[in-house]
């Protein structure tokens, strides 16, 4: 017996260190999933669109090349990346609180242009008056106000008669842009000739810069934003109600939420951060609103917002991947002679791509045994090492 | 205001907008069936901006307009197959492949168009009006509706015909059930991924006809994002006229007026903002639907994948 056991005892013995490093290696596999799962579609869209323009005639290679240096690589590409970053991020923030609440707020653009207008109209005449300090703050302040409040028509609509969104903050969205240039073609139009525009906020009174740079403190700004945003949604019971409002708003009702409030919330706080975005970049890049102007940064977002899969920290990621694109593909294009709209094909199919990542990974899950991969674990580390709490109340007694 | 209601400022008015409800009107009507058939279609800006890309190539290479239209109605079906394999077959997000697609549209027709013929924008000429005699002549409406591409009837015709199709035929009622209630079609024995995909190919080649227009007939030339938001004003059509499709003639009539009414006003000599006059249609859209808003109403698994068994 002893011997039929004894050899038994190594054989066993041996493949147990391999469940283990092939446990750890899974687990290692699960963190790095994410990342893998985002950045496969980035490469397949940066291939994609390199053979579209090798179709078209242009060296994929320069062009990719021109992007990287003018947007990452010389000071002046890096700042205004990350410049642009800030902007980009603030909108992507408010879009996520919406999105998180299944809230299809796709009137960013509206919300951002209106804000924008109304800061960029106020601020030079607020600023003279209340000083730099407390005048931008005031001026973030209500840029932060005329976005949410621009929402506040869907989120009546929705909480109230249940009026699909994405209907009524399209709609808000085209009002939005056309009120965006009424105002500033009159009451906040300047004295000055040439477009029709906003009184320009002098450079020393915008946003404060960062050291020796350009880069204005809109970025800690935003990113501080999206810090917040993050702990919010993941640590906090407001941002667990707005999960499962929604993920299913029905469940939200049976544990007794107040769906038309999270609405409310959900919307206004979206709004709130795109226009808070508005006056970061009236404040910090322009100084002054030209009449019709409207950069469409809302729509870009939103891919990249799913690309991170709605988390505020992987959103910061890709934004700034995003940002390097934007300003090293504006001189990529010109140069290249190409419509600056090719970058939009290269987001295009970076979505497409991203989804069907997404497509595989579901299906090679549902292939997958019915076990989860970690229950096995789970049971040894239980009886290997009980939890604190159950320990205590055993040796307690004893 | 005395000059407002003189003949040329109505037949101005009149012909603007019949030539800006046309691609909207062709658009909310493909949007129609594919809402109706529980595809929420958010690329249909997309599906519109090949349609007048390709409708515009066809017409200038081969010097047809209708062979123009029929390439816009072709390129708009391509382009919905991307909404076919990703949503109705591999049950992806719509709302996420058609923000995809309308981006990559956006960018890939004015790409094409700009290694084509650079920054030049050739026109079409020769776009085949016919007049019709007698009926021409009536004032205000005659010119703009009886001296005009025949296509406009065949869009009309179209949008009764698809009234009757929903209506009174199976194909109809399957396509309505595949939006009410899916499962219930797959219990019936009807092929919900089928009937799905044969909504968003119609959806893409009505598009695509309506995009052909825009670029054929009503601008001559194509530019690149030359939709202008047309796609997700049709959408918002389709959304506000519940499926009843004759609603999206009239509904797409306003916002022609809306959208041509500034040259009627100037000619007029009123002197409005544009913008004031571009934000009245949607304006409009948000009165009603804060006034009746508890009349709105979409098919129940609207953007819904459907999963066979699933509860």
């Amino acid at each position: 017996m002893s011997a039929a056991t004894q050899p038994m005892a190594p054989g066993a013995g041996t493949p147990a260190p391999a469940d283990g490093s092939e446990r750890a290696r899974g687990d290692l596999l699960a963190v790095l999933e994410p990342i893998w799962q985002a950045i496969v579609p980035v490469i397949l869209a940066i291939v994609a669109s390199g053979i579209l323009l090798a179709v078209i005639g242009r060296n994929p290679f320069d062009f990719y090349d021109a992007i990287l240096h003018n947007g990452l690589l010389t000071d002046f590409g890096v700042q205004q990346s990350v410049t642009r970053m800030a902007t980009l991020l603030l909108i992507a923030g408010g879009l996520i609180v919406a999105f998180r609440a299944n809230l299809w707020n796709l009137g960013g653009d509206g919300q951002w242009l209106l804000a924008a207008a109304f800061v960029a109209g106020l601020a030079p005449s607020v600023v003279a008056s209340l000083g730099d300090g407390l005048g931008l703050a005031v001026m973030i302040v209500v840029g932060c106000v005329v976005g949410a409040l621009w929402t506040v028509v869907p989120a009546f609509l929705k909480a109230e008669y249940g009026v699909n969104e994405i209907i009524s903050t399209l709609m808000m969205n085209f009002i939005g842009i056309a009120l965006a240039n009424i105002l500033v073609k009159g009451p906040f139009l300047t004295d000055r000739p040439g477009v029709p525009r906003t009184d320009i906020l002098d450079l020393d009174d915008r946003l404060p810069l960062l050291g020796n740079t350009q880069i204005h403190i809109g970025i800690v700004l935003a990113v501080a934003v999206m810090l917040a945003l993050h702990y919010t949604m993941t640590r906090t019971p407001l941002g667990l109600r707005l999960r499962v409002l929604g993920a299913n708003p029905r469940a939200a009702l049976h544990l007794g939420l107040r769906p038309k409030r999270l609405t409310y919330i959900a919307f206004g706080a979206s709004g709130a951060l795109i226009g808070m975005s508005g006056a970061v970049s009236m404040l910090g890049d322009w100084g002054s609103f030209r009449a019709d102007f409207n950069p469409a940064y809302g729509f870009l977002m939103v891919p990249l917002v799913f690309l991170a899969r709605l988390n505020a920290l992987g959103t910061i990621a890709f934004v700034g991947l995003f940002s390097v694109i934007q300003i090293g593909g504006d001189t990529a294009t010109r140069q290249a002679d190409l419509p600056t709209d090719f970058i939009l094909v290269l987001v295009g199919l970076l979505l497409f791509f991203m989804t069907i990542t997404e497509y595989v990974r579901i299906r090679r899950a549902q292939r997958s045994a019915y076990v989860p991969r970690g229950l096995g674990a789970g049971v040894k580390t239980a009886v290997g090492s009980p939890a604190p709490g159950a320990g205590a109340a055993r040796e307690g007694p004893a | 205001m005395s000059d407002l209601f003189t003949e040329p400022v109505l037949t101005a008015l009149v012909a603007g907008a019949v030539l800006a409800m046309m691609p909207i009107m062709l658009a909310a009507l493909g949007e129609s069936i594919s809402e109706q058939a529980g595809v929420l279609n958010v690329g249909l800006e997309g599906m519109m901006l090949f349609g007048a890309y390709a409708g515009f190539n066809g017409a200038y290479y081969l010097h047809s307009s209708w062979l123009g239209l029929l390439a816009g109605g072709i390129g708009g079906m391509l382009s919905s197959l991307v909404m076919v394999v990703l949503c109705v077959r591999m049950r992806l997000d719509q709302i996420v492949v058609g923000v995809a697609l309308f981006l990559f549209a956006e960018g890939v027709t004015s790409l094409l168009h700009g290694a084509q013929f650079g920054s030049e924008y050739p026109r079409i000429d020769e776009i085949g009006e016919v007049k019709v005699p007698l009926l021409s002549k009536i004032p205000v409406v005659g010119e703009s509706l009886f001296h005009t591409h025949p296509v406009v009837y065949l869009a009309v015709a179209l949008v009764f015909a698809v009234r009757w199709m929903l209506k009174r035929t199976s194909l109809g009622l399957s396509l309505r059930a595949a939006g009410e209630a899916p499962a219930a079609l797959d219990a019936a024995g009807v092929d919900v991924t089928r009937t799905r995909t044969l909504a968003v190919l119609a959806c893409g080649m009505l598009a695509g006809i309506g995009g052909g227009y825009l670029s054929i007939i009503a601008a001559g030339t194509f530019t690149p994002l030359m939709t202008q938001g047309a796609g997700f004003i049709a959408i918002v059509l389709a959304m506000l006229a519940r499926g009843k499709v004759l609603w999206v003639i009239a509904l797409a009539f306003l916002f022609g007026v809306s959208l041509s009414i500034s040259t009627a006003l100037q000619l007029a000599g009123i002197d409005i903002s544009t913008d004031v006059i571009q934000l009245l249609p949607y304006a409009t859209v948000i009165v009603v639907l804060v006034a009746f808003a508890r009349r709105s109403y979409l098919p129940s698994a609207l953007a819904l994948p459907y999963f066979r068994g699933e509860r």
